[in-house]
This record gives structure tokens, C-alpha cells and sequence, in this order.
């Protein structure tokens, strides 16, 4: 096993910015001064920050290495987004409401020691220590677009393990229809619990084929280090054809049951929100578009991509349904 | 004492100090533009900031007149024009924003959002809205006006309603601060009620009475 020893003075791979992502930069600052000449200066000029952003970003805490893992096991041929962005811009409401407020207020959050609980409709029920849980895998580095249902999205580079081969080793019944996720709820730890914004603890869900669809992993870190807190540390999931809301975090139960789970935003707004949450470019969130999405990092909006481009690989899932019935 | 007197006697310097500080939201914006502290989505970041701005200015310009029959600070009158004009100024802002640097003059789009989307709905309403009133803030149109003058700016009663359920109905389930600002509004528009105002005057007015009998 090679353990590489980072060094203080050592670049991480996410403090360089990738070329393309600064060629785009580059294209970015020439379209805004034409902005600016065309009488726009002062907003013009403001959005000139996208192209010192990355270039700039450093970030003080990346977390500890994680060695031995496979690297770039799947990927896509897009720029990924600066790792200052992908921890400093995200949904955690168990933190904070606001965006940028997460990586602020989970900075003394401390996932260790954590366990997670196996529970329901399986043969190997039982409390596992977060280490246990991951030991018998391999981790794998899988590279994956990540659509908000707010219309912003990324391109992260997880690591994780795929959720199926965890599944197996508890051995579902047949019982077992869906596995129902929970988030730890600790409001002294979690201050953003404190309110009752959500119906805490977070819940989601997946049907039993979407769990074991080879795409969908449990991710331990991002960018070659463990998870941020405000990522969703210690362990989280990661499903990419669906809205991020879906991909609930810091997990500390797996429960499989008969039963399809209310997941969190569902109960909170049914109307908005429902279970299977696929990225979908034709079905609106009654109160925006889905139609386009705002690439972290890029000026112009682009189209959203059925199933946020993994339409080959799952549309087969949904073959049968009525997307706009069940989304 | 002798910097309030100074200041009382100069109004006009008072005007230029308010007028300054009121162009600093937008300064503090092209500051951290320029220093990369929109953050990750700055687009979304200029669309919040001015935003709140447009809503901080309507909830001031608002105050001005319940502010004067309390206090009896008839000056204040003076400023309220240009806090009106501000509140339209971060409006423009804000709608620009949209226009050019988020949607980047995608009219299809943009046209739907305005007619799909309830809260682009009512918030674009409210834009329109203040229009005609900026328009006829000037000394010649309130004099042209006369009386419909009064009448016709008795929208931003209207539009302050509009501009906070448009960021009522934007929000996904934290709506604290819209409601705060809502909460603050409702109390604004409840001081100019008949009743409300007939009690501050009578009180004002004794207060007002102490003040010169004590002199």
C-alpha cells in the first residue's frame, strides 16, 4: 500500500485549476468587459470575481488523505468544480439555512465516533461502527455531475463505495422494497435543528433497484480527502440522476422496509416535492424551471440533462412511469 | 451639541451624507466583486444583495412618514424623495441583474418566468409599478400632478405588499426573514391607518408642547 505523506507546501490537486476551467474563466472576463462596454459597467465589472474565484481559492481545512482508493472508477469529460466551492456553497440545514453558512457553523462538528444502525427487513440486522461498515470495501473514486433542485449544479469528484455492494452484506429480505435513510439529530451539535425549518431528522429514500443501480454509492470524501463537515461527514449518499436533496448526509441508519418512506421535503411540501426527485429538464418545480441550470463557475446557464445525463443507464428504472405523475 | 446645530443648519450637507451612504451597499457589492467575495455563485449573491437592499429602502422610505408624526421631525420629509429614488434605483439593479447576468437576454425564458412563475410575477409587477412613480417625482410633475399626485403614489402601499410576497413565495421553507420584513411592513402601514395616527398626533403633540413650554 503507498501512503503518500502530504506536505504543507504541497499544491492539493483542487488548489490547481484545471485548464479548461480557466480558459472558460478567461472567455468568461472577455464577455463581461463586452458587457461592460455595453453600458453595464458597474455589474459588468462586478462578475469579473468568477474569474478570480478559483484561482484565488484555498482552503484552510482540507481534511485528512484518504489513501488507497481507485481512482477516477467513473467520470465525466467536464472541468470539476473548485473544491473551495464545493465546500464552501451548499444546502445543509441541520447547519444553517444559508448556503455559505455551513462550512462556517459544522467547523467543530466532530463525526467521530459514529455508527450506523441496520435495521428492518434484513438478515443481518445490528449497530456497526463506522469503520467497520466501510472496511470489508474497496473505495472507489467516481466523478459525478450534481444537479440542486434549485437549478445551480457541479461536477464532484466523491469517493465512496457502491451502495449495493453494503446492501448485499446485510442480506435484505424479500420483504425488503425500499431503504429508508435517516440523518443523525443532535440539535447541540447541529445548531441549524434548533428551528423547526424541516420536520427533523431528515429522512430520504430509494426503491430497492435505484439502491442497488451500480451508479448509486455511499461517499465517505471528495477531492482525495474524508468529507468535509459541511459535506455531510462521515458518510453520505450520492445518487447523480437525482436533485441533490435526495443525497441525504451525515447517515446514521439504513432501514429497509415494504413501505415507500416520506422523504423530508415531501412531507414538508408534497405539491413541490415528491419521492423520486429525478433531474428532469421537462418536469418544472412548480415555481422555477428546470429546464436550464447555472454551472458553478460559468457565466452562461446550460440545458439540464434528462436524468442529469445518466438517462442510458436509468431511464430503464422508470420505463413505465409517468414522470410527471412520479417525480 | 454643536455638531447637531451645525448640522441642522445645513441641510444640505445632511442630503449629500445620506445620499453617499446610500450608493455604499452598492460600493460594498463592487468592492467584494472586485475581491472575489460574491463566493461560489455571484450572480445569485448580486440578486440577493440587491434584493434586500430594495426591500431595506421601501421599508425606510415607508418609515419616513410615520417617523414625522411621532417625532414631529417635519425635516425628515426633506429625504424622503430620495429614498424613494434609491428604493428604485436597487430595483433597477436587482432587474438587470436578472435580465442581463442571469438570464443573459434569454426573452423566451424570461417571458415565461414572468407569466409561469408567481413570485417573478409579482415581483416584476412591482418594478412596473414604481416606474410612473419615479417618473413623476419631480417637483414640476407634483405640482402638474395636484392632487392625483397623492393618489397615484399611494401604490407603493401596494408595491412594498408585492415586493414581500415576491420574496415569500422564492424561499423554500426558511421564510423567517420575509416575514420579519412583512411583520415590519404591516406595522408601517397600521401607524397611517385613521386611528393610529390620531393617537401619535395627540401625543406628539403634548410632547411637543412639554418641549416648548420647558423652553
Amino acid at each position: 500500500m503507498l501512503i503518500k505523506i502530504h506536505k504543507k507546501s504541497d499544491p492539493l490537486s483542487s488548489e490547481i485549476t484545471n485548464e479548461s476551467v480557466y480558459k472558460a474563466r478567461r472567455d468568461f472576463i472577455r464577455t463581461s468587459s463586452t458587457l461592460a462596454l455595453g453600458g453595464l459597467t458597474g455589474l459588468g465589472a462586478l462578475t469579473a470575481s468568477l474569474d478570480t474565484h478559483a484561482v484565488t481559492s484555498q482552503d484552510t481545512h482540507p481534511g485528512k488523505k484518504l489513501s488507497n482508493y481507485k481512482e477516477k472508477v467513473r467520470t465525466v469529460d467536464e472541468p470539476l468544480t473548485p473544491f473551495k466551492d464545493v465546500t464552501h456553497y451548499n444546502n445543509f440545514y441541520e447547519f444553517s439555512t444559508d448556503k455559505e453558512e455551513p462550512a462556517i457553523v459544522a467547523r467543530d462538528f466532530n463525526p467521530h465516533p459514529w455508527s450506523i444502525k441496520v435495521e428492518g427487513e434484513v438478515a443481518k440486522p445490528g449497530t456497526y461502527q463506522l469503520e467497520d461498515f466501510i472496511k470489508p470495501h474497496t473505495l472507489e473514486e467516481r466523478i459525478y455531475r450534481f444537479r440542486c433542485v434549485e437549478a445551480w449544479s457541479m461536477v464532484i469528484p466523491w469517493v465512496g463505495i457502491p451502495l449495493a455492494s453494503i446492501i448485499k452484506r446485510f442480506e435484505p429480505t424479500s420483504k425488503a422494497k425500499f431503504v429508508e435513510m435517516v440523518t443523525l439529530y443532535d440539535p447541540q451539535r447541529m445548531p441549524g435543528q434548533k428551528r423547526a425549518v424541516l420536520d427533523w431528522p431528515y429522512l430520504e429514500g430509494l426503491r430497492m433497484d435505484e439502491a442497488m443501480h451500480p451508479l448509486t454509492i455511499l461517499a465517505v470524501g471528495l477531492y482525495g480527502v474524508e468529507l468535509p463537515n459541511q459535506n455531510g461527514a462521515p458518510l453520505r449518499l450520492v445518487v447523480p440522476w437525482k436533485y441533490g436533496f435526495k443525497n441525504i448526509k451525515s447517515i446514521v441508519s439504513l432501514r429497509f422496509t415494504e413501505q415507500e418512506p416520506i422523504n423530508t421535503w415531501q412531507a414538508t411540501n408534497s405539491r413541490e416535492y415528491g419521492f423520486y426527485a429525478n433531474v428532469n429538464p421537462e418536469v418544472d418545480h412548480p415555481r422555477w424551471s428546470q429546464a436550464r441550470e447555472r454551472r458553478i463557475g460559468e457565466f452562461l446557464k446550460r440545458k439540464t440533462l434528462k436524468f442529469n445525463g445518466y438517462e442510458e443507464e436509468v431511464a430503464p428504472l422508470y420505463a413505465s412511469m409517468d414522470l410527471r405523475k412520479f417525480f | 451639541m454643536a455638531a447637531t446645530q451645525f448640522l441642522w443648519r445645513h441641510p444640505a450637507l445632511v442630503k449629500a451624507w445620506i445620499f453617499i451612504l446610500c450608493l455604499a451597499p452598492l460600493g460594498l457589492l463592487v468592492w467584494d466583486g472586485f475581491h472575489d467575495l460574491l463566493g461560489a455563485n455571484p450572480i445569485e449573491k448580486i440578486m440577493r444583495r440587491t434584493g434586500d437592499w430594495v426591500l431595506y429602502f421601501l421599508l425606510i422610505t415607508l418609515a419616513v412618514t410615520p417617523l414625522r408624526n411621532a417625532f414631529g421631525w417635519r425635516r425628515l420629509l426633506q429625504y424622503r424623495r430620495m429614498l424613494g429614488l434609491f428604493t428604485f434605483f436597487y430595483v433597477v439593479l436587482h432587474f438587470l441583474n436578472y435580465l442581463v447576468l442571469d438570464q443573459f437576454f434569454a426573452w423566451d425564458e424570461i417571458v415565461k418566468d414572468i407569466i409561469k412563475r408567481p413570485y417573478i410575477t409579482v415581483g416584476f409587477s412591482a418594478f412596473v409599478l414604481l416606474i410612473p412613480l419615479a417618473a413623476t417625482s419631480t417637483n414640476r410633475m407634483m405640482k402638474r400632478l395636484g392632487k392625483n399626485w397623492k393618489k397615484l403614489h399611494s401604490l407603493i402601499y401596494l408595491i412594498g405588499v408585492l415586493a414581500i410576497v415576491h420574496y415569500l413565495w422564492l424561499v423554500k421553507a426558511d421564510n423567517r426573514e420575509p416575514l420579519i420584513y412583512a411583520a415590519i411592513l404591516v406595522v408601517l402601514l397600521l401607524l397611517r391607518t385613521r386611528w393610529v395616527t390620531r393617537m401619535l398626533n395627540n401625543r406628539s403633540g403634548q410632547v411637543i408642547q412639554q418641549a416648548v413650554t420647558r423652553e
